[in-house]
């Protein structure tokens, strides 16, 4: 099997190397270039049109070019040597300026060209009258909060926005806090799922992070106007999720190919409605608040983990693949998602509208827009609820049966697998949520759940992985630690004290908090 | 839509240097998931700290290449320790989790504006390459002719230097496997316990293999930055491990050659579907898509790859299964 392979591949490639001969030499003359991107400073996304870059030699012109829409320009020069290139500041629209670096000096910057080099040249941007100091967000300029516009405060497109009034060290103090205890809280939400997965699988979900981010889409899409996609979206997953509930209720009750026919039938049901829903376009259009999108979100996230779980992981399981490969697996689906999404949605940054200027509350020393005071009690219910259907109720009490032990669960006569389901469906619900917190209080792009997934498996750690509760008081701490550090330490660093604390965890005590000590190595 | 220069430029990518960059990460990833058993899933953590060590060493400083390599290489041992000391005495998943977090960890705080004055932050650092272009043996405005493809002196230089060291790492590869090391190592592999009652330390032979890994894959990243003559952070994105994953996992973990023969397999569909995609969409095929599409398309087509990979095929092209199957449970 192995050498057949191997050969049918070496015959392909030789074949491959032989036949396109002439073409291949054809592109390899590309000659001398210079080319580059010359993006927005407060985001590397976009490009800025229109500015024009002239390169010389000695004092001859040699070529000029102008960025394109998305920032791109590119100039051929006639063979190696040295050049002048100089960006043209009147193009440059008036609140950026040239970046100085030690190679590009007032706009103009000496390149050497070798033959056949198709040179890159980083010409960035930054915003006007600013030196470098100007771009960071540093703690102590408080005045663009006053109104609650925080909508231009961070420049900076990949870390975590943090609200931040002036005033005293107490002052600060009391406002981190509460931001930090906010952004505990939706750490928190997000990761129980993922800490009741690991309990019942072992199964470390890389994907969960992706499953964040889609419940913020799902809730973007029906707050500012579903109409074709995400009618089509919808039967899809109102297609799956008949499927799942289907087999909950109806196994046992139904004959079992009549189960699984009438489960195909409901996936097929949904796929052909939603092409015609495809099809129809933009013809039903709606629209619905955010709370009930948000519901709806909800929901999707739930029938996203159950069929996840249905679908992909109980049929592994079943073939006894090793975690190891589990693993692999889960950061394969975290790609799939994460770029379907992204294929879906696009890159733009987005927040939830309506919900940005508002005036702030003044509770004691700390001034809260009022929709973190939404987010912080949606996520306080939210735990509470989860938390009483953990210790209260009999599936929830099934759950952490499950998830402490496996085997003993199933051997007392726990349905392992659809727990694991319930699982699944739960973890999902409460990613969409916290998917919809997190983008409530931040912004709703394609790779905030990755942002959040490293968060989430600190606050995991820390608080043992596996348990519930752990998740909990793990993202609290994470969350406050996290955005206390910026108290003293720069925003950008948030992360990595996160991952500090982690570390730390790690040395001291591996089971975390909550955890039980088992023997591990 | 022109097939024939599509496969074209598919072989090229999967003899150019970027393939030779690329199988050599995977070898170091080779020998931690391969041959050892550890799940890193930060392998461009190391290839940044490699890039940076050289780019912050010549641009920033101005030191000569070689110093910068080594810099690289001294942070990469750094990183393999902070990493390996917390997790590696635990559950693998630990691993697992640490790495994935530390290499993004790293890249935001490179392209961080507070250092901004060694790295540029998201700008990156440029002209890297002199010292390296100093060493070209061959005349760099000649073109030299192998068959039916065609090199400028440079580019020949970078092709030469990169899968050279692409052979000489696949051959110290197989030249520890077979030692009495190596057969530890495999050992830990297949059942640590049984390693651990025989009286190795366990502990110290994973942490030299992350190490030594670790090493490979700073590598990497440094002749990654010698190659393209500048460096940016956001070019070490997370995916950039996945990709090195989905490459050992289609050549065959735990094989020598397993890495350098998925890595050309991997570009060339890469730029394949890259080519037929850009194809469809010129001649109005696929008009929902818009040219950025393209590029999320490919990954999450990675992504379908590695879980099909895994499931159906888990030894790649040239694995044994046997051996890819040893931890089922």
């Amino acid at each position: 099997m192995r050498t057949r392979l191997v050969t049918v591949l070496l015959a392909l490639i030789t074949a491959i190397l032989v036949i396109p001969g002439p073409a291949a030499t054809a592109d390899e003359q590309g000659g001398e270039a210079l080319h580059g991107q010359i993006s927005h400073p407060d985001d590397r996304d976009q490009g800025v049109e229109g500015i024009g870059i002239t390169v010389f030699q000695e004092d001859d012109e040699i070529g000029a070019s102008e960025t394109d829409p998305d920032g791109l320009w590119e100039v051929e020069l006639p063979g190696p040597g040295g050049y002048r290139v100089v960006v043209d500041q009147e193009s440059i629209p008036s609140e950026f300026a040239v970046r100085e670096t030690s190679l590009v000096v007032d706009g103009e910057a000496e390149v050497e060209v070798e033959a056949d080099d198709r040179r890159p040249l980083i010409i960035a941007l930054v915003p006007a009258g600013g030196d470098a100091d100007a771009g960071s967000p540093s703690p102590l300029e408080g005045e663009s909060e006053g109104s609650g516009a925080e909508s231009d405060a961070p420049a900076d497109d990949e870390s975590i926005a943090v609200g931040d009034s002036g005033g005293s060290f107490g002052e600060r103090l009391a406002q981190l806090t509460v931001s930090g205890v906010l952004f505990g809280l939706v750490i928190a939400v997000s990761a129980i799922g993922l800490s009741l997965i690991f309990g019942t699988t072992k199964l470390i979900n890389f994907s969960h992070g992706d499953m964040v981010t889609f419940g913020a889409m799902m809730a973007m899409l029906f707050s500012t106007g579903a109409s074709g996609m995400g009618n089509a979206l919808l039967a899809i997953f109102a297609g799956l999720g008949g499927a799942i509930l289907l087999g909950v209720f109806a196994e046992g009750r139904m004959p079992w190919t009549g189960l699984i026919v009438t489960q195909w039938v409901s996936i097929f049901a949904g796929l052909v409605l939603a092409t015609l829903l495809g099809v129809l376009g933009d013809s039903v259009g709606w629209q619905l608040p955010l709370w009930a999108a948000t519901v709806v979100a909800v929901l999707m996230g739930a029938v996203l983990g159950g069929s996840m779980e249905r679908y992909v992981w109980r049929p592994l399981r079943h073939r006894n693949v090793a975690m190891i490969q589990m693993f692999i697996v889960s950061i394969g689906l975290a790609l799939i998602l994460r770029h379907v999404i992204l294929v879906l949605f696009g890159a733009r940054r987005e927040r939830y509208a309506g919900f940005q200027i508002q005036d702030l509350v003044e509770i004691g020393p700390v001034s809260l827009p009022p929709r973190d005071l939404v987010v912080m009690g949606v996520a306080l219910v939210v735990l509470v609820g989860v938390a009483c259907l953990l210790q209260f109720t009999r599936i929830g009490k099934a759950m952490r049966a499950v998830s402490d032990n496996r085997d003993l669960a199933e051997s007392s006569g726990i349905d392992v697998d659809r727990v694991t389901l319930y699982v699944w469906g739960l973890g999902g619900a409460l990613a969409s949520l916290g998917g919809v917190l997190f983008g409530l209080n931040q912004v709703v792009d394609y790779e905030m759940g990755f942002r959040l997934l490293l968060l989430m498996f600190a606050a995991v750690i820390l608080g043992g992985l596996g348990t519930a509760y752990g998740a909990m008081v793990g993202g609290l701490a994470v969350g406050l630690v996290a955005v206390l550090s910026t108290l003293w330490f720069p925003s950008q660093l948030m992360q990595a004290w996160a991952l500090a604390l982690m570390i730390l965890m790690l040395l001291v005590r591996p089971q975390g908090l909550l955890g039980r000590r088992e023997r591990v190595g | 839509m022109d097939i024939l220069s599509i496969l074209a430029d598919s072989t090229r990518s999967a003899i150019g240097p970027v393939a030779a960059i690329y199988a050599v990460a995977a070898i170091g990833l080779n020998l931690h998931f391969g041959y050892t058993g550890l799940l890193n899933f930060g392998q461009v953590g190391f290839m940044l700290v490699g890039a940076y060590g050289v780019g912050i060493s010549v641009a920033v400083f101005d030191l000569p290449l070689s110093v910068g390599v080594l810099m690289g290489l001294a942070c990469a041992v750094v990183l393999a320790l902070l990493l390996g000391i917390p997790t590696l005495r635990l559950r693998e998943d630990y691993l697992a989790i640490t790495t994935i977090a530390a290499a993004e960890v790293l890249r935001l705080l490179y392209r961080a504006e507070f250092a901004d004055p060694l790295t540029s932050s998201v700008y990156g650092l440029q002209n890297l390459a002199g010292d390296f272009r100093a060493l070209n043996p061959f005349d760099a405005s000649r073109f030299y002719t192998l068959g039916p493809l065609s090199y400028n002196g440079n580019h020949l230089w970078v092709l030469v230097v990169t899968w050279s060291l692409v052979l000489l790492l696949a051959g110290l590869t197989w030249l520890l496997m077979h030692s009495p090391w190596g057969r530890v190592i495999k050992g830990i592999r297949e059942d640590e316990e049984a390693v651990r009652s025989l009286g190795k330390n366990v502990f110290a032979y994973k942490m030299q293999v992350l190490v030594l890994g670790g090493l490979i894959g700073a590598l990497a990243g440094a002749i990654l930055a010698v190659y393209q003559a500048s460096i940016a952070p956001d070019q070490f994105k997370p995916q950039v491990t996945f990709f090195l994953w989905v490459i050992l996992l289609l050549g065959g973990a735990g094989r020598v050659f397993g890495p350098v023969l998925g890595s050309m397999a991997f570009w060339f569909l890469m730029t394949f579907t890259d080519g037929v995609l850009k194809g469809f969409g010129a001649m109005g095929w696929l008009p929902f898509l818009s040219g950025p599409d393209y590029g999320a398309l490919q990954l999450a087509f990675a992504g379908l790859m590695l879980v099909v990979l895994i499931v159906f095929r888990p030894q790649g092209l040239i694995g044994d299964r046997k051996e890819m199957l040893v931890n089922v449970k």
